[in-house]
């Protein structure tokens, strides 16, 4: 088992001709990922690395069962894109795009509140590297080698952080059940929170590592979540101890605004909620390693 | 990206929203007209800064003669406001807003703001103004009423009422208030606003709202869409170092650590400013240059850091993910040269082809400290920059 994503997960690329969708869908399915179409508004009925290409979602959907999506769309169409998706009955979209509006995502977020939970669409994202089941499927640009299969849940916010993540858990033989990246935006698909709990209940994860950072309220939301209701351990590590307050730190979303918002009383709050703190950034693979030795 | 509080009132006043008649000024000799066609006895002269609480730091003056408005313009403008916001360097005044008194009854404050907890926008007021959001929260906690904005309904005229009788104004000024936050809602949705406050909003003696200040925070993601408010950015409030690395599409912050920091990834650079700082360093800059790590941009990074001149010590910390590390080697070796660089240089490669990245810096002859892990390589920052 995993979340989210598995090998069996038929996957569509939104936006797979252009330069960049092109690139990660290739990547995507030489990692074994079963991507059966992909969607360009204007080229329905052509094939793209041998895949059929559509022009809507919904027809894609209907012609191949798609049950998941990538959105390679820029800034401008990409809320529009996973609302298309989400209308069409897709469960699971990832959004990489960096630079979304706050508003349209708003929208998005209030958009997918028309279908019932059972059928609502689950958006990772946007601004993330995306979600990996290691050995199995990933849809997102990370580089799948790095990543080794196993039992510890990755959620994180950024990117190459999450890449390091991995590679220091390798070192020490610990691999992945899923990694997936909710992105640096202010306003994103799903929370720390939100993968929690599907790490909580799914068999094969053993340990969740938690990879967050300043700004906003969604470790705080995760840490009351885990005092209540985690049934594994959690490790955390939190980014930007010494980000100044007030300031956008590279991700829209990282930034102090206000109480609670910054890396320290962040640690604090985990930290009180039983999740077990990894003191620097070098420390997330032997910290993980630690915590599974006395728990597991 | 922010505006000036000319700016806010400006667009505000096309929604509904009452301010007092002001006049903009970047010369003493203007502001002198501005007080002389200005309707009013008593006029303020605000200094135009980006930043809140300038009436605490000396940056907005009372002034009844001609002669006052003169020596308050001589004394703020072509200086440097330092308020608990700006930090140190604070921020230069190149522009006066002079502004008619007003007779106030009661301060209020008012704000809309992206709420990243109910991920939608949430409108937040309090009878008591005057006081910052934060001494609020602190001093007078029940004072302060959120109301919940659905993004598809908008704002609705019940919960404007709602907020307007909390705000136990009086009976003449509801219908006035209705109609400002519905203004305001407007505004903030249809110019991509991340936040818009203004405190205070004032209830005058004759029952009218006006907004006594006015400060606007725009989405930087929703500029594209808003080439008039873009054209209101104003790059003397901002770093020059910042100002510099945007134009090269990279993101830099500046610090006052001695540790000069190339990384790719935002997640990634906070982790190796912390540590810098957990191995007793202090990084001098946050820099993202972004996934891609073309010799070009690592060049203009170099440029960046460099610039600031109390670097010390250089890390370069990339992560290859859908790069490979042989080419980012390639991209250092080609720029290196360039720089002219005289202090040390520590360089951690990791992920795809890492052998191949380490060995063509090696191999270069140039002058790199290589490290294996993030703690070795702030380590290595830390102890050269001590030297």
């Amino acid at each position: 088992m995993s979340v989210l994503l598995n090998k069996n997960t038929k996957v569509l690329v939104q936006g797979i001709t252009g330069r960049i969708g092109n690139f990660h869908a290739e990547e995507m399915i030489a990692y074994g990922t079963n991507v059966v179409a992909g969607v360009t508004p204007g080229k329905g009925g052509t094939t793209h690395l041998g895949k059929p290409v559509f022009n809507t979602v919904k027809e894609a959907v209907e012609a191949t069962g798609a049950e998941a999506t990538i959105v390679f769309v820029p800034a401008a169409a990409a809320a529009d894109g996973i609302m298309e998706a989400a209308d069409a009955g897709i469960k699971y979209a990832v959004s990489i795009t960096d630079g979304i509006p706050a508003h349209d995502m708003i929208k998005v977020k209030r958009y997918l509140l028309r279908y019932k939970k059972e059928e609502r669409l689950i958006l990772t994202g946007p601004n993330c590297a995306g979600t990996i089941t290691p050995g199995e499927a990933m849809i997102g640009i990370m580089p799948g080698h790095i990543y080794m299969p196993g039992d510890v849940g990755v959620i994180g916010r950024s990117g190459t952080l999450g890449y390091e993540a991995a590679s220091q858990m390798k070192e020490e033989g610990i691999g992945i059940s899923t990694s997936v990246g909710i992105g640096g935006d202010p306003v994103n698909g799903s929370s720390h929170k939100d993968i929690l709990e599907l790490f909580n209940e799914d068999d094969k994860t053993k340990a969740v590592m938690i990879i967050g950072e300043i700004g906003g309220p969604q470790e705080a939301e995760a840490a009351e979540y885990v005092q209540k209701n985690m049934k594994k351990p959690v490790v955390a590590y939190i980014a930007g101890l010494t980000a100044p307050k007030g300031r956008t730190m590279g991700h829209a979303g990282a930034i102090v605004s206000g109480k609670g918002e910054s890396a320290a009383e962040k640690v604090e709050l985990l930290q009180e909620a039983g999740i077990h703190i990894v003191p620097n950034p070098s420390e997330m693979g032997s910290k993980m390693k630690e915590v599974m030795d006395k728990h597991l | 990206m922010d505006i000036h509080e000319y700016q806010a009132k400006e667009i505000l006043s096309n929604y509904d929203v009452q301010i007092l008649e002001g006049k903009l000024a970047v010369k003493t000799s203007e502001a002198v007209d501005a007080f002389n066609k200005i309707d009013s006895d008593i006029c303020v002269v605000k200094a135009q800064v980006h930043s809140g609480a300038r009436g605490k730091a000396g940056g907005i003056i009372l002034c009844k003669t001609e002669e006052e408005i003169k020596i308050a313009a001589d004394k703020l403008l072509g200086t440097y406001l330092k308020t608990i916001q700006t930090g140190e360097q604070g921020k230069i005044i190149e522009k006066l807003y002079i502004e008619s008194g007003c007779d106030i009854d009661r301060e209020i404050y008012l704000a809309f703001v992206m709420d990243r907890g109910s991920q939608r926008i949430v409108m937040v007021a309090s009878a008591e103004g005057g006081m910052s959001i934060e001494e609020l929260a602190v001093e007078k906690p029940d004072s302060i009423k959120k109301i919940e904005i659905d993004p598809v309904v908008g704002l609705t005229s019940f919960q404007a009422r709602e907020m307007s009788f909390a705000l136990e104004l009086p009976k003449e000024a509801i219908a006035k208030s209705v109609k400002l936050l519905m203004g305001c809602y407007k505004a903030m949705v249809e110019l991509d606003m991340n936040m818009l406050e203004i405190n205070p909003l004032v209830l005058t003696g004759d029952k009218n709202l006006i907004a006594l200040d006015a400060k606007i925070s725009f989405d930087d993601n929703a500029l594209f869409r808003h080439p008039n408010i873009h054209a209101l950015n104003d790059n003397t409030q901002k770093d020059p170092r910042e100002v510099a690395a945007s134009k090269d599409d990279l993101s830099y912050i500046g610090l006052d650590g001695d540790i000069g920091c190339i990384i790719n990834g935002a997640g990634l650079a906070m982790a190796s400013m912390d540590m810098i700082k957990y191995c007793g360093g202090e990084p001098a800059n946050f820099l993202d240059i972004g996934g891609g790590a073309s010799p070009e941009r690592v060049g203009k990074a170099f440029e960046l850091v460099l610039a600031d001149k109390n670097v010390k010590a250089m890390l370069v910390n990339v992560y290859a993910g859908i790069n490979r590390c042989d080419w980012i080697a390639e991209g250092l070796v080609q720029v290196i040269p360039k720089v002219d660089l005289k202090i040390p240089l520590i360089v951690r490669l990791s992920g795809t082809n890492v052998e191949e990245g380490i060995k063509i810096l090696k191999e270069s002859g140039l002058p790199i400290i290589l490290a294996d892990t993030l703690k070795d390589a702030a380590q290595k920052a830390v102890d050269a920059a001590k030297q």
